[in-house]
């Protein structure tokens, strides 16, 4: 059984940007551990001659030709933004 | 005193040129109004769906074989995923273990020296939206080049000097523009690169721990960031000290390297199958149809122009340095020029005219035709080489047709022996004392009378064949 532990759900919720109370992840880290052990359980089946999937569809090379069409107006493009100055989107600096 | 040596890797991103982006329909195009090319695919809203463009795995491929790569297979798309506002979707579409090409090299040449560079890996992803980050704490973002299609290629740790690493770019940009896939113009954004150095003692296997250098803005900054880089760590270890794993950018102002950050661990980006496409499947005819596209690169037409036109390895090399400039020269070759007349001009007289008015050779008012019959007037004596540059810089502010030009300026050379011969006895008659002063040695006398010849005939006569006829006619009194 693959158990995670509090500094792996610590890790995860860090890069997911999800600031979590210690009560949740306590509550996380048995639920996490929960879901992985239940797909441990694909573990039993024997793939040694099954190519990876990569895709659940058995679909290959579905491509558009390089044309031009269907974008919108600047206008437009800035509906949804939250913040906008000069036509463009503005959000907090965030350098690194 | 330990000696070190230094290694290098260059990761390169260059723009391909398509007419839409890699994964949504709207128009890859520098320079427009920002948001002007956007659409929702690229704002990534919810629920919308990316559909792979055709070309820009064509142009991938065709990149990735002219240096050398094997071309994959069986490969797909994966998303990595990080969080930065100049992606909007909070994951890139990349590409992480099957990328389209592996196994690349070029061979570059350094102070004589040739010297074959590996090519680990060319993998297509997209590009993501430009960021302008104000003082007020806040930044403004354009998603028009969100989308663009991107190939990432990343070199083997061959490069020992930044020497090398100045030659492996050039070279690179060099075969891409070539193959027609992109501009790799740094100034757009279109060719962009990171270096990772370290160094180690001599001798040593492993290598030390590397820095990685951002904000390189054009190639001679890459060769100076490194440079400085090199003696940076060269000088830590010296001292005692240790290299951490960092970014750093090159400040153009102070030619130095400025932390940007220190590395923590390796980036986790938990990449996986991007589940929004399916996969890509490259059989062996698409492959050839790709690979029977590629123009003849540089190293070849560098070659050629050696062996089979007697072309100097400089003149090779300097006509080879783009395309447009090759491919000029071959249609003036076909054309009739004689090719180390055409050379000649193209590096120099045209060369000139292209860096004193800031243009290309494609936007020359002189057509290779043109310079062909320019070059062949000179050859049957039609005009002197004197003459042929009034008739060049016609030729390249107005176009036109050489002879026409030659005509409506009255520039024939006169090459009519009797007719000159006739004037120069004339001019001789009427110097008695220049020609005194010649037979006494006084060689300045002889330029005297090929003036009076030249201001006679209003420029026009042949100057070998003045020269000799003087002699000639002075050896006669």
């Amino acid at each position: 059984m693959a158990d995670i532990s509090k500094e792996q759900v610590k890790h995860v919720a860090n890069l997911a940007r999800l600031a979590l109370t210690d009560e949740e992840v306590e509550k996380m880290t048995k639920q996490l551990g929960d879901i992985i052990n239940y797909a441990e359980l694909l573990n039993e089946l024997d793939t040694e001659n099954v190519k990876p999937t990569t895709h659940v569809l058995d679909l290959k090379n579905v491509m558009r030709k390089d044309e031009p069409r269907d974008w919108i107006s600047k206008e437009d493009a800035l509906k949804n933004a939250p913040d906008q100055k000069d036509g463009q989107f503005r959000v907090p600096s965030i350098l690194d | 005193m330990t000696n070190f040596e230094t290694v290098i890797g260059l990761e390169v991103h260059v723009e391909l040129k398509t007419n839409s982006k890699i994964f949504s329909p709207s128009p890859n195009a520098f320079g427009s109004e920002p948001n002007a090319n956007v659409n929702p695919i690229d704002l990534g809203y919810p629920g919308v769906l990316p559909v792979l463009n055709e070309e820009a795995v064509n142009y991938a491929m065709k990149a990735a074989m002219a240096i050398n790569c094997e071309i994959a297979t069986d490969t797909k798309f994966d998303r990595k995923n990080y969080f930065y506002p100049d992606n909007p979707k909070a994951y890139q579409i990349s590409q992480f273990d099957q990328p389209i090409g592996e196994n690349g090299w070029i061979e570059i040449e350094v102070n004589g020296e040739k010297k074959k560079i590996g090519i680990t890996r060319l993998h297509l992803e997209e590009d993501a939206g430009k960021l302008t980050h104000n003082d007020d704490g806040y930044s403004l973002v354009d998603y028009n080049r969100q989308g663009t299609p991107l190939v990432e290629i990343v070199s083997e740790p061959d490069i020992r000097t930044p020497e090398e690493a100045y030659a492996y770019l050039e070279k690179l940009k060099n075969i891409i523009q070539y193959t027609g896939v992109s501009d790799c113009k740094m100034e757009e954004g279109s060719l962009r690169c990171d270096a990772n150095i370290s160094i180690r003692p001599v001798g040593q296997k492993e290598f030390g721990t590397k820095t990685e250098l951002k904000n390189l803005n054009s190639f001679s900054f890459v060769q100076k960031g490194l440079e400085f880089e090199e003696k940076r760590q060269r000088e830590v270890l010296l001292n005692g000290g240790e290299i951490l794993q960092e970014t750093r950018r090159y400040d153009e102002q102070t030619k130095e390297t400025i932390l940007m950050r220190v590395k923590e661990g390796s980036d986790d980006y938990r990449y996986f199958p991007e589940p929004d496409l399916v996969p890509l499947y490259i059989d062996d005819a698409w492959k050839e149809r790709i690979r029977a596209e590629i123009p003849e690169l540089p190293d070849a037409r560098r070659e050629r122009y050696v062996k089979e036109l007697d072309l100097p390895s400089y003149d090779a090399g300097v006509l080879t340095s783009t395309i447009e400039m090759s491919d000029f020269f071959e249609a003036s070759i076909a054309a009739g020029a004689d090719p180390k007349q055409a050379s000649n001009w193209l590096m120099g007289e045209v060369s000139a005219y292209m860096n004193k008015h800031q243009i290309e050779i494609t936007d020359l008012k002189m057509t290779p035709e043109a310079l062909a019959k320019m070059i062949q007037l000179i050859a049957d004596g039609t005009i002197s080489s004197k003459m042929a540059k009034k008739v060049f810089a016609e030729l390249v502010d107005k176009g036109g047709d050489p002879e026409k030009i030659v005509k409506e300026k009255g520039l024939v050379q006169i090459s009519d022996e009797g007719q000159l011969r006739e004037i120069i006895v004339g001019i001789l008659d009427a110097n008695e004392q220049s020609i005194i002063d010649f037979k006494n040695g006084k060689d300045k006398a002889l330029g005297f009378l090929v003036g009076q010849t030249m201001k006679a005939t209003k420029g026009q006569a042949n100057p070998p064949m003045v020269n000799k006829i003087i002699k000639e006619e002075i050896d006669k009194r």
